[in-house]
């Protein structure tokens, strides 16, 4: 499939740094300059999250960007409106990430034809199960171009990691411990876990997320994947520095070598 | 993030609780520990006053006070032969939590508790039994901090903890398989209905059986042998809180849209974006924003008649039937008493109420009604 995603993983040659946050967090209107300041600082893919009120795969930090979030009235019509801003100004990889209760009430057809139709690159829905993928949305992905990101777990089986594999285009996201985001892993379970999925050669590349907050953990998560995927770490950031450009250009200074 | 989780669960459930090994083991402590078979009372004044014969099933007669102690005690027994080390659950009335404490200190498993902070207050003496019964509580602190919330905390718990930890669910709710497992643990209520009313009447079918509604076990239960037969007609009673279109309700299926919650896909309470309103109820047992998708099967293929009736109206059912029958019953299963009062009946109806739980947790709650 030929999107911004697949064209980064053929030309970046170094770690690949994608940066989560939630729409409309801390402001309603800020979805649209933090896009830009982050890729001026050097991020390389961004995924926003869309807000819901029960985000099951989320610690307090994502949970509480989401409520405010909600509050400031950020919903899919409102996010789309924003990403059609974002992509007159920037070519970066752009996900969508949230859950799939707002996508069905959106009507899930509706919400993969504006996602390609302004430009959003792949999805993220940590809710929906393989086998929902593959009987409900498959082949729409694959027609409109969009890469479904499928996520793994230190307990994922390995046969499960292959047919998520065989069902992917992009990226496979591969979280870090059995956390929820903002967690912190056990180290030595976790390098074991990392070392397993790398010997599997996987035909997608691999993104590491969930815990990773610093350049020691975003190094570690690059020895033996693509790239790393910081979410709660940014979000944490902004509620105490706020989202200037100088506040962004400095976080992402301390995660990048 | 959940299928390692639920994979095993789904594997292992069937063959372990149709084993004979485990059947025996649950009947044993159904009858010996939790008090099985609950009496089937007629009461001559509900009777009287509703023209029919009404029967009462007598779940708050079981060990701990409420019918949410035949699922726990069936999924200790499963969790223990999984090898689980430790247990979690949620819970809103604290009906579920206690007897999952119960369940655990019975089975010596180590068990942690969530319940939402505002049900932790309403709660208290539900609180202070788990407590005692060694049960570590932890109060849910997002959303609403109701049942919904708990909910959410004790999934992201089991996300964090998929090997060693066997998660209880209360109600026929969540992923598959619990809707499916919960419901053959609670069936045992509908059977003995089945049994005790032929021994009581010749007959094996009610007219009527009626239960609250709020993730639906009680009511799955005492419906299970009756769900196909076309001479029952089984009628749930949801929390209409201070009326359906106050906008301080849980009734799931009379305001809800079809959506997502907790891995089901069910009616909801949610508003045009997709983001689940915090439902209200005087009952905390009944304010979930969703119901179990079995329950929104029987809605939609006419199985099952889904109602609903305020805080007020479920308050005063629960007056008269303390009153009058001598038998102070839980808040949620006053919604199924209330009911009754809007029903027209022929002489020789045969009416069965699924009274689940006793009203003790309530006692500060009905105070507080009677001297408003």
């Amino acid at each position: 499939m030929n999107n911004r995603i697949n064209n980064l993983f053929h030309t970046k040659n170094g770690p690949v740094l994608s940066v989560y946050f939630t729409a409309g967090f801390p402001g309603r209107d800020d979805t649209v300059p933090l896009v830009e300041h982050l890729s001026e600082a050097g991020a390389d893919m961004i995924e926003l999250g869309f807000p819901f009120s029960d985000p099951l795969a989320d610690g307090p930090v994502i949970q509480n960007s989401s409520r405010l979030a909600i509050r400031n009235g950020m919903s899919l019509p409102l996010l789309f409106r924003q990403i059609k801003h974002i992509r007159k100004h920037t070519d970066i990889p752009l996900l969508l990430m949230g859950y799939l209760n707002p996508v069905m009430q959106y009507g899930e057809d509706r919400f993969l034809e504006k996602c390609a139709e302004t430009g959003i690159d792949g999805v993220i829905l940590p809710d929906m199960s393989l086998e929902y993928f593959r009987e409900h949305f498959r082949d729409r992905f694959c027609k409109l171009g969009l890469s479904n990101i499928l996520l793994i777990t230190p307990a994922t089986p390995p046969h499960r990691i292959r047919q998520i594999d065989a069902l992917s285009d992009g990226f496979i996201y591969m979280v870090s411990s059995d956390a929820i985001t903002g967690g912190s892993p056990d180290l030595s379970r976790q390098q074991e876990y990392y070392r397993r999925v790398a010997s599997m050669n996987l035909k997608n590349p691999t993104l590491t997320g969930f815990g990773i907050h610093d350049r020691d953990s975003f190094l570690n998560a690059c020895r033996y994947s693509r790239g790393a995927i910081v979410g709660s770490a940014f979000i944490k950031h902004l509620e105490a520095a706020g989202v200037s450009r100088e506040s962004v250009r400095k976080f992402m200074g301390s995660i990048l070598p | 993030m959940l299928y390692p989780n639920l994979t095993e669960l789904r594997k292992h459930y069937l063959p372990v609780i149709e084993s004979n090994d485990f059947k025996k083991e649950f009947r044993l402590l159904l009858r010996d520990y939790v008090g099985r078979p609950t009496p089937l009372y007629y009461s001559p004044k509900l009777s009287g006053e509703h023209g029919a014969s009404v029967y009462l099933k007598r779940e708050d007669l079981t060990h701990t006070g409420a019918h949410k102690i035949n699922n726990t005690i069936g999924q200790i027994l499963l969790a223990k032969r999984l090898n689980k080390k430790r247990i979690i659950a949620e819970t809103g009335a604290g009906q579920h939590g206690v007897a999952v404490a119960t369940a655990c200190a019975l089975a010596g498993i180590g068990c942690t508790v969530f319940m939402g902070k505002v049900d932790m207050h309403r709660q208290k003496p539900n609180v202070e039994r788990m407590k005692l019964l060694g049960a570590e509580v932890v109060p849910a602190v997002s959303g609403s901090q109701t049942l919904k919330d708990a909910t959410n905390e004790a999934i992201r718990e089991w996300i964090s903890h998929p090997a060693d930890t066997h998660y209880i669910i209360g109600s026929v709710v969540g992923p598959h398989p619990y809707p499916d497992m919960v419901a053959r643990f609670q069936s045992v209520i509908g059977l003995e209905i089945s049994d005790q009313l032929k021994e009581k009447t010749g007959k094996k079918t009610p007219d009527y059986v009626l239960a609250c509604l709020g993730g639906g076990s009680n009511a799955i239960g005492a419906f299970y042998p009756f769900i196909d037969n076309r001479v029952t007609q089984l009628i749930a009673v949801e929390a209409g809180g201070k009326g359906i279109h106050s906008g301080k309700t849980a009734a799931s299926i009379a305001l809800g849209r079809k959506g997502i919650i907790h891995g089901s896909r069910t009616y909801l309470i949610q508003t045009d974006d997709g983001q689940i309103i915090e439902p209200y109820s005087v009952s905390a047992g009944l304010d979930y924003p969703g119901i179990g998708p079995v329950h929104a099967y029987l809605h939609d293929t006419g199985k099952a008649k889904v109602v609903n009736v305020t805080d007020d109206e479920a308050m005063e059912a629960a007056l008269w039937l303390s009153r009058r029958e001598g038998i102070i019953p839980a808040l949620e299963p006053a919604h199924a008493l209330a009911y009754l009062r809007k029903m027209k009946f022929r002489p020789g109806d045969t009416v069965v109420v699924n009274l689940s739980g006793r009203g003790d947790k309530d006692m500060s709650i009905y105070r507080q009604y009677l001297h408003r």
